[in-house]
């Protein structure tokens, strides 16, 4: 077997590893509960006045089946897993009788195009400042922008999305601050409505941008200053190739592979940064779907959007994994 | 150890920045042993005062004052970060060295299970974890649930660590000598992981504290535990900022701005004493 295909097959099972102990861990969790999702939901229907003891416990019944806690701890696993599968997680209860998975594949277009642009400018504007900064050390100006950088990475998202909305939305209030799209505008491939599909997803954008930048900036740096010492390196300064192609051939290029592998690393983390950023300027993402699910008492909505999301990551970091041995040469002929 | 301290403060301006940081936002936490109301007690004061001599940060609407809710809040929210540092360490110490020493089947195992975890979105789990708890969940459940979570990146770096080591001379003598695998991972190798433990721990410890702010501002935890997320969560619930309340808002988030910079930066420049080649390269060789 050649190297590739040894490296595809390793690939494929952590993969599947990664959605079978996923989804698994999703299934304990549920079971740890000391509390009944039955009667929880029970009681928040009951809650506004009496209700008919046997429509109750006909509603009781039907919730055991919709939420597939019938029958052994065993049949409910399996059952769980041909939900998964099927991707039929029932009625959502908070917006009966809607199924949760429509309402997911609907919340997904605005979490995946939210996400892509803004892991490509993070990923791209942090490598780049970082790589530059740990090439000219000495710059000054790069110097500033590395310490702005470095200041906002250790604040989490929402301190930041919070602060950008004050900002933006109340002391100079030039940008929306919620939603996805202006509310009366039609979804048309129409100048109005991309213009205001752009403002929207400004603030939550900046918000991950600001977020994500610092990590790839300071990694980035330190591996530039690393590489920069490297004998290849030194040769080539020393046979006169130009600063620019020592940057970009010798050292970024080098650099980059480890980055590559952090940024698949890093997606479940910078999901979860979505989560809360989209809550935050009500944006009708995933991230929404769920936290408004958490609040409604939804129990198939919250257990589908947390399943579908680790099956999301999982498959956008095989995406990643299938993208790596374009750039690293070693993995195609090792 | 103080000599390390006094000239990590001498010659290190991000040391020496960090530390007084931490320092302060840590007595200013302190403080509230001598609180002169317990932090749980509401509308004891006149809500909606703004900052003034008597309560230098106002207070909020719930009749509590911002000052003193900061300072229990900072509290308890550090107490939960250093709760899920110490109790995801554990964890990664003990898979990364097993890992890296043992090799073979066990590493592949272990370090497959680590990856794997990593592949998992946190945020999502947790917010699992806390709906199917609700209201059994309490802060030391939320502490062990995130450091089950947040092990995984650290235990790939001790592993690389323990794998130089295991094949220097003084581990064959340890072996030769008749130490078992415990007594050589604990008194032979500890020590020379001990700088890693310690750097990591400082980015764990800022990971859990930002856990914290993140789920209690949208109320998944004790609410009534009065915490950094938590104080932002009421004042949201209570609109003030249309309210034009914004020392409910504004002072916990300078507050939390302050401590995740001082720790930030006693991070990197601890990171940078452990790691002599950066050292060499602000010294300019």
């Amino acid at each position: 077997m050649d190297g590739f295909a040894k490296y595809l097959v390793r690939r494929l099972f952590q993969f599947f590893l990664v959605i079978f102990l996923g989804v698994s861990l999703a299934f304990v969790i549920t079971k740890l509960s000391p509390v009944d999702p039955v009667e929880q939901s029970v009681s928040l229907m009951t809650n506004f006045g009496a209700t008919d003891p046997r429509a109750v416990e006909l509603m009781r019944e039907a919730l055991q089946e919709l939420y597939g806690l019938k029958g052994s701890m065993i049949e409910q696993y399996v059952g769980f897993w041909g939900r998964v599968v099927q991707g039929d997680f029932g009625p959502s209860l908070s917006s009966f009788p809607t199924p949760v998975m429509s309402l997911i594949m609907s919340a997904l277009p605005w979490t995946v195009g939210l996400l892509t642009l803004a892991l490509i400018i993070t990923w791209t504007l942090g490598n780049l400042l970082g790589a530059l900064a740990g090439y000219y050390r000495n710059n000054t100006l790069l110097k500033l922008s590395g310490a702005a950088i470095m200041a906002l990475h250790p604040v989490p998202a929402y301190i930041i999305g919070l602060v950008l909305l004050l900002a933006f939305g109340f002391i100079w209030p030039v940008l929306p601050i919620s939603g996805g799209a202006q509310m009366n505008l039609q979804p048309a491939f129409s100048f109005d409505y991309i213009r205001s599909l752009i403002l929207h997803g400004t603030l939550p954008a900046l918000t991950l941008v600001l977020v994500g930048i610092g990590s790839w900036f300071i990694s980035m740096r330190s591996l530039v200053s690393n590489i920069v010492t490297d004998d290849h390196v030194v040769y080539a300064e020393l046979g006169g190739v130009k600063s620019s192609k020592i940057f970009s051939q010798y050292v970024a290029r080098n650099a980059l592979l480890p980055q590559l592998t952090g940024l698949a690393l890093s997606l479940g983390n910078v999901f979860g940064g979505a989560v809360i950023t989209e809550f935050l300027f009500n944006y009708p993402g995933v991230g929404r779907l769920l936290i408004q699910g958490i609040y409604r008492g939804d129990y198939s909505l919250v257990l589908g959007v947390t399943t579908m999301s680790i099956v999301a990551v999982a498959v956008a970091v095989f995406i990643i994994d299938l993208i790596y041995p374009l750039i690293d040469p070693r993995v195609r002929h090792g | 150890m103080f000599k390390i301290l006094r000239d990590l403060l001498r010659y290190n301006r991000e040391f020496a920045i960090g530390f007084v940081l931490t320092l302060g936002v840590f007595l200013f936490a302190l403080a509230h042993f001598w609180a002169p109301m317990p932090d749980s007690a509401i509308y004891l004061l006149p809500p909606d005062m703004p900052p003034s001599a008597q309560y230098w940060f106002g207070t909020t609407s719930r009749g509590q004052d911002v000052l003193w809710q900061m300072s229990s809040a900072i509290w308890n929210t550090m107490l939960f970060g250093i709760t899920v540092t110490i109790l995801s360490r554990l964890l990664a110490v003990a898979v990364g060295m097993i890992s890296g020493y043992l090799g073979g089947k066990w590493d592949e195992a272990l370090m497959t299970l680590n990856d794997t975890m990593i592949a998992l979105p946190n945020i999502p789990i947790l917010l699992l974890v806390y709906f199917v708890m609700r209201d059994s969940m309490s802060w030391p459940v939320l502490a062990a649930t995130a450091a089950l979570l947040g092990w995984n990146y650290d235990a790939r770096l001790i592993r690389s660590v323990t794998l130089s080591l295991r094949n220097r001379e003084f581990t064959r003598h340890a072996v030769f000598a008749g130490m078992s695998v415990p007594q050589i991972l604990i008194r032979q190798h500890l020590p020379y992981v001990m700088p890693v433990i310690f750097f990591t721990a400082m980015n764990n410890l800022i990971w859990a504290i930002g856990l914290e702010v993140t789920l209690s501002v949208l109320g998944f935890s004790d609410i009534n535990r009065p915490t950094i997320g938590g104080m932002i969560y009421w004042a949201n619930q209570h609109q003030a900022i249309i309210a034009g309340i914004w020392w409910w808002i504004v002072f916990p988030i300078i507050a939390i701005v302050l401590l995740f910079l001082g720790l930030f930066l006693l991070a990197i420049s601890v990171n940078e004493y452990i790691d002599p080649r950066s050292r060499l390269s602000r010294m300019g060789a």
